[in-house]
C-alpha cells in the first residue's frame, strides 16, 4: 500500500468512527428519548413538558442541529490533521 | 386597512421582490442552469435549501396536523428534520466532491450502467411529480383564499409566475429567489407565533411559551391535556399510533428527506465539500427555526380554538368562525337544538369533507347534508390553523396578510426547485447522457427550458383537476424516494463492494415494493385492505422503512453474487471519500 493510500484509510476509518458515535445519539434523542422510550421519560418533567413529549417535539430538533455543527468541527480538524483541507 | 388591502400590498411587494431577483440572476450557460455555477455561499445557499424544503405543507399544513394529533404529529417534526443529520454526515459532502449535477448522474457514474441511470431518473420523475403536484395545488389554495379568486385562477396565477423565474434564472435564479422567500416565509411564521405566545403564556418565544403557564397558574399543555380528557379526545401529550408505526413513519420520512432529489441537488451548488457540510448545517438551523415554533403554533391554536368555541353560542361566535364556515372549512350542525357548539371526539360528519345545502338554520348556520349521529357538532379543517390562527387570536390585519404570502412564499419556492429537478432530469439525464449525446451547451439550455415548460403545465393540470389521490400521495414521495435512492447513494459511498447488479435490483424492488403497498392501501388496488391486514401493523406512510429494508438486502445479497464493480469505479468511490480537490461542480 502506498503512503498516500495509507493515510485516504486513515482518515476514513476516523471519519466513520465519528460517524457511528454522532449517529448513536441522533438514534437515541429521536427513536429512542422521543419514541421508544417516551413513557417513561414523560414522567419526569421539565418545566410545563413532560420530557418524552418535549424530546419528540422539541429536544430532538436542537440536539440534531447541534450535531451536524459538531460534525462540521470534528471533519475541519480532521481534514487538517490529514492535509485534506483547502 | 382592511386584511385584503393588506394582502395586496404585501404579496405585491414580495412578487415584485422575486421577479426583480430572477431578473437580476439570469442564467447565461448550463452550469449556471443546473447548479448556480457552483458559487453560492454556504449561508445563502442554507437559505436556499431550507426555502426550498419548506413547502405549503410545512408551512400551512403541518402545525394543523400535529394540533389535531398531538404527539402523533411529532413523526413530521422529527422526521423532517432528522433526514438532514443523515444528509450532512452520509450524503451531502461526498456527493459534493463526486462533483457532478444531478442525483441520476452519481447512480449512472457509481454504477457505470445507464440502466442504473434510467433507473434514477424514472424515481426522480416519480418522487419530483407526486410532490410538486401537491404544491401547485397548495398555491392555488391559497391564492384563492386571500385574493377572493377561484382555485383554478389561484393555480394559473401561481403556474405563471413559477415558470417566469424558473425559465429566466434557472438554478441561478431559483436560488437566490429562495434566500429572499426564505426571509418572507420565516417572517410570516413568526411573527403571529410571538404575538400569540405572548398573549397566552406572558413568555415571547414559543418554544418556551409552549411549556409555560397561563392564567390561572397551570402548565399550558396540562391544561389542553386537561381539556382533551374532559372532551372525550386522546391526551394530547399521548398519542393514539402504535409506537412501531411512529418508528416507522419517521426513519421512513428521515430516509426520505436525505433521499429526495431537490434537496441534494443543492449540496452540488457550493464550492468545497467543506462548503456542502456547512451549508446543511445552516439548512436545518434554518429549518428549525419553523420546526420548533410549529409544535407551539398547534398547542396555542388548539387550545385557543377549544376555549373559543366550546359550548359557545352559535350566535355569540366571532366573525372569523362564520367567514371560514362560509368557504366550507368549518361547519356545524347543531345537532341537539341548543344554539350551542358541541365539540367533543369523534367525526362530526358522515364522510370526510361537509356537505352544504343552500338553506340556512334557526341560527343562520350552513346546514350540511351529511351530518353524522355522533354527539360532535363541529367539523373544521386542518389545514385552516394556520391560517385562521391570527384571527382566532385577534391579532391586526397587517400580520394576517403577513401568513398570506408567507404561505405563498412557500408553495412557489418548493414548486420551482422540484421543477428545476424535473427538467434537469429529462434535460441532462435523459437527452443529453442517453439520446443524443452530442447536443451544444445552448440546445441542452433550451431543452431544458421547454422541459420545465412542460414540466409546470402538467403539475398546473394536477393542480387544478387534483386526481382523488394526490394529496394521500404526496405525504407517500417521501417513502418512495426512502426505497429506492438513499440505500442505493449510501451504498454507493459505503460498500466499495457494490456493483451495478445489486444497487439496480435494490433500487427496482424497493419502488415497485412501495408502489403495491401504496395503491393496496391507499388507492384500493390489487384487493385493497383495511389497518388490519397492514403488513406488520406498519401504515403505507411508515412502510418506506421497510421498502428500504428490502432494498438494502437485496443489493447486499446480489452485489455478494455478481462480479466486484471495475477497478476505475473503485478508484473514484475511494476518491469521493477525500474531500480534498473537489474542483468546482464540473461538466464531462
Amino acid at each position: 500500500m502506498s503512503e498516500k493510500q495509507k493515510i485516504a484509510t486513515a482518515y476514513w476509518k476516523e471519519n466513520l468512527k465519528y460517524l457511528i458515535i454522532l449517529l448513536s445519539i441522533w438514534f437515541i434523542v429521536s427513536f429512542g428519548c422521543g419514541i421508544l422510550f417516551r413513557e417513561a421519560l414523560n414522567e419526569i418533567r421539565l418545566g410545563g413538558f413532560k420530557l418524552g413529549f418535549w424530546f419528540a417535539q422539541q429536544g430532538s430538533i436542537y440536539v440534531f442541529v447541534i450535531l451536524i455543527f459538531v460534525y462540521v468541527w470534528l471533519m475541519n480538524r480532521l481534514d487538517k490533521k490529514y492535509g485534506f483541507d483547502e | 386597512m382592511s386584511v385584503q388591502t393588506w394582502t395586496w400590498l404585501l404579496v405585491g411587494i414580495t412578487f415584485a421582490l422575486y421577479f426583480g431577483i430572477a431578473i437580476w440572476a439570469r442564467a447565461g450557460s448550463t452550469k449556471e442552469f443546473y447548479v448556480a455555477g457552483g458559487g453560492v455561499s454556504p449561508w445563502a445557499n442554507g437559505m436556499a435549501t431550507a426555502a426550498d424544503w419548506m413547502s405549503a405543507a410545512s408551512f400551512i399544513s403541518m402545525a394543523g396536523i400535529i394540533s389535531f394529533a398531538g404527539y402523533d404529529g411529532s413523526v413530521y417534526l422529527m422526521g423532517w428534520t432528522g433526514g438532514y443529520v443523515l444528509l450532512a454526515l452520509l450524503l451531502a459532502p461526498y456527493l459534493r466532491k463526486f462533483g457532478k449535477f444531478t442525483v441520476p448522474d452519481f447512480i449512472g457514474d457509481r454504477y457505470y450502467s445507464n440502466t442504473a441511470r434510467t433507473v434514477a431518473v424514472i424515481c426522480a420523475l416519480i418522487v419530483s411529480f407526486t410532490y410538486v403536484a401537491g404544491q401547485m395545488r397548495g398555491v392555488g389554495i391559497v391564492f384563492s383564499q386571500f385574493l377572493q379568486v377561484d382555485i383554478t385562477m389561484g393555480v394559473l396565477i401561481g403556474m405563471t409566475v413559477v415558470l417566469t423565474f424558473a425559465l429566466l434564472g434557472g438554478m441561478k435564479g431559483i436560488t437566490y429567489t429562495q434566500v429572499a422567500q426564505y426571509c418572507v416565509l420565516i417572517f410570516a411564521f413568526m411573527v403571529p407565533a410571538f404575538f400569540i405566545s405572548l398573549q397566552m403564556t406572558g413568555n415571547i418565544i414559543p418554544q418556551i411559551g409552549m411549556g409555560g403557564k397561563v392564567e390561572g397558574g397551570a402548565f399550558l399543555l396540562d391544561k389542553l391535556d386537561a381539556l382533551h380528557t374532559e372532551l372525550g379526545f386522546n391526551e394530547y401529550t399521548s398519542g393514539t399510533k402504535s409506537t412501531w408505526d411512529v418508528f416507522a413513519i419517521t426513519l421512513a420520512l428521515m430516509t426520505g428527506t436525505a433521499g429526495l432529489p431537490h434537496v441534494i441537488v443543492r449540496f452540488f451548488t457550493v464550492p468545497k465539500v467543506k462548503d456542502a457540510r456547512k451549508s446543511a448545517g445552516y439548512a436545518l438551523l434554518l429549518i428549525a427555526i419553523l420546526y420548533t415554533t410549529a409544535p407551539a403554533i398547534s398547542v396555542f391554536s388548539r387550545t385557543n380554538l377549544i376555549q373559543t368555541v366550546s359550548n359557545q353560542e352559535y350566535a355569540k361566535i366571532p366573525e372569523w368562525f362564520k367567514n371560514w364556515e362560509n368557504t366550507g372549512l368549518i361547519a356545524w350542525s347543531d345537532k341537539n337544538g341548543d344554539g350551542k357548539i358541541q365539540y367533543v371526539a369523534g367525526n362530526a360528519l358522515a364522510g370526510d369533507k361537509p356537505e352544504f345545502i343552500e338553506r340556512r338554520g334557526t341560527n343562520g348556520e350552513r346546514i350540511i347534508s351529511n351530518a353524522s349521529e355522533e354527539k360532535n357538532e363541529l367539523y373544521v379543517d386542518r389545514d385552516i390553523m394556520v391560517l385562521a390562527n391570527p384571527e382566532i387570536a385577534n391579532l391586526p390585519n397587517w400580520v394576517i396578510a403577513l401568513v398570506a404570502a408567507g404561505g405563498l412564499a412557500a408553495a412557489l419556492s418548493t414548486a420551482a426547485g422540484l421543477l428545476l429537478v424535473i427538467s434537469t432530469s429529462i434535460s441532462r439525464d435523459l437527452i443529453k447522457k442517453q439520446l443524443k449525446p452530442n447536443i451544444s451547451d445552448k440546445g441542452e439550455l433550451l431543452a431544458a427550458r421547454i422541459s420545465i415548460f412542460v414540466a409546470i403545465l402538467i403539475a398546473g393540470y394536477f393542480g387544478i383537476n387534483p386526481p382523488g389521490f394526490v394529496a394521500a400521495v404526496v405525504a407517500l414521495a417521501f417513502g418512495l424516494a426512502a426505497a429506492s435512492f438513499f440505500p442505493a447513494i449510501i451504498l454507493g459511498i459505503f460498500d466499495k463492494r457494490m456493483n451495478n447488479q445489486g444497487a439496480i435490483s435494490g433500487m427496482v424492488v424497493g419502488i415497485v415494493l412501495m408502489l403495491f403497498y401504496m395503491m393496496k392501501f391507499k388507492l384500493d388496488m390489487f384487493g385493497g385492505g383495511t389497518p388490519k391486514d397492514w403488513w406488520f401493523g406498519t401504515s403505507p406512510e411508515g412502510f418506506g422503512t421497510i421498502a428500504m429494508v428490502v432494498n438494502v438486502i437485496i443489493s447486499l445479497v446480489v452485489s455478494r453474487m455478481t462480479p466486484a464493480p471495475p477497478q476505475d469505479v473503485q478508484d473514484m468511490v475511494e476518491s469521493i471519500r477525500i474531500p480534498s480537490g473537489a474542483g468546482e461542480a464540473s461538466d464531462h
